[in-house]
């Protein structure tokens, strides 16, 4: 399997826009893999996008089930030109990226998405994500428009959102 | 290159401080590392991390400041950049303000082992009824169960949310 590097801002290519997948193949599903790979490797990632990787296809790959206090999540996702359907919602919420080594911020988000996606064999399927799997999933699907959270950035003085209340 | 520096620049604020001192910075071929400038009663406040490859931080920053009636002060620190630590948990807190409540929260959140990576407090209100306002994001070295069990008989009237912060890296 090829080992595949990370592009890290300010890498211009990270603003391109990616195009949709039209061959659902196994040289595809070989990059899936390898890119899944990837992801698994970085400490505590949870999802990555092939436009990280220098791919410019509408490929994202999203797993949050390992992540501490997720209590259900879809598991390995791989979702083919993802189109989110339905928003609901608006949570504030930390995020930090393999293409943007040490910093982290607070970004909006929608709380709750619809999306319809492709597998890596071409099959269509429908999702509903909330909170922190939904969250992955923005992140990443705003890689293929050419978007990173840093450009969402909401400061973190303002930030008046009320989260979870514990007490 | 030189050793970071902290400069402190403290005075009366309006509008124009932020670039003026940094365009003195620039020019005098002086980096900046990780800044943080806030308003505080009406006073222009700022704490920059700044190095030059001549020693002259002094000389630079001294006209700048007493053209703009801002006092400075230096202190060579111990300082590198890309080392940040994510925080875990966000703590805030709200209240009629009086004297002890910030002593109170942050002495049990400390005990508790809270490490506090950032903090800003505000009073508002009016001057007959100050509100005070504090954020705090840290470290929960000992989990956060241990620092809701630290706030669980605090005074009446001091309202405390703690929450979780889960950063998502994708
Ligand atoms: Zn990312």
């Amino acid at each position: 399997m090829v080992e595949l590097d990370i592009l890290t801002y300010p890498d211009e290519r990270l603003k391109q826009i990616s195009e949709p997948v039209e061959r659902f193949d196994d040289e595809l599903r070989e990059f899936v893999a390898a890119l899944e790979a990837k992801m698994r490797a970085g400490p505590g990632g949870v999802g990555i996008a092939a436009p990280q990787v220098g791919r410019f296809q509408r490929i994202v790959i999203v797993d949050v089930s390992g992540h501490r206090k997720v209590r259900q999540s879809h598991g390995r996702l791989v979702l083919i030109n993802p189109e989110i359907t339905e928003w609901e919602g608006l949570e504030v919420g930390r995020e930090g990226c393999m293409s943007v080594p040490d910093y982290t911020g607070n970004v909006v988000r929608a709380e709750r998405i619809a999306l319809r996606a492709c597998d890596e064999h071409g099959q269509s399927h429908e999702y509903r994500f909330e909170g922190y799997e939904a969250r992955a999933v923005q992140h990443e699907i705003d890689h293929l428009d050419g978007l990173l959270f840093l450009d969402r950035l909401v400061s973190r003085r303002s930030d008046l959102f009320r989260r979870k209340v514990y007490r | 290159m030189n050793e970071w520096y902290m400069a402190t620049l403290v005075g009366r604020d309006r509008p124009g401080i932020v670039a003026a001192v940094t365009q003195a910075l620039y020019e005098a071929g002086c980096h900046l590392g990780e800044t943080s400038m806030v308003r505080l009663g009406g006073n222009f406040t700022i704490m920059l991390m700044a190095r030059c490859a001549q020693g002259g931080l002094l000389e630079t920053l001294e006209p700048v400041a007493d053209r703009l009636g801002l006092r400075l002060h230096l202190d060579r620190i111990e300082g590198r950049l890309h080392d940040h630590r994510i925080p875990d948990v966000r703590v805030s807190v709200h209240g009629a303000d009086r004297a002890g409540i910030v002593a109170q929260v942050t002495g049990r959140l400390a005990e508790a082992g809270l490490d506090i990576l950032d903090l800003d407090s505000d009073v508002a209100g009016s001057e007959a009824q100050p509100i005070y306002l504090m954020h705090i994001e840290g470290l929960a070295t000992q989990g956060i169960e241990a620092l809701e069990a630290a706030l669980a008989d605090l005074d009446a009237g001091i309202t405390v949310h703690l929450s979780p912060i889960e950063t998502m890296i994708g």
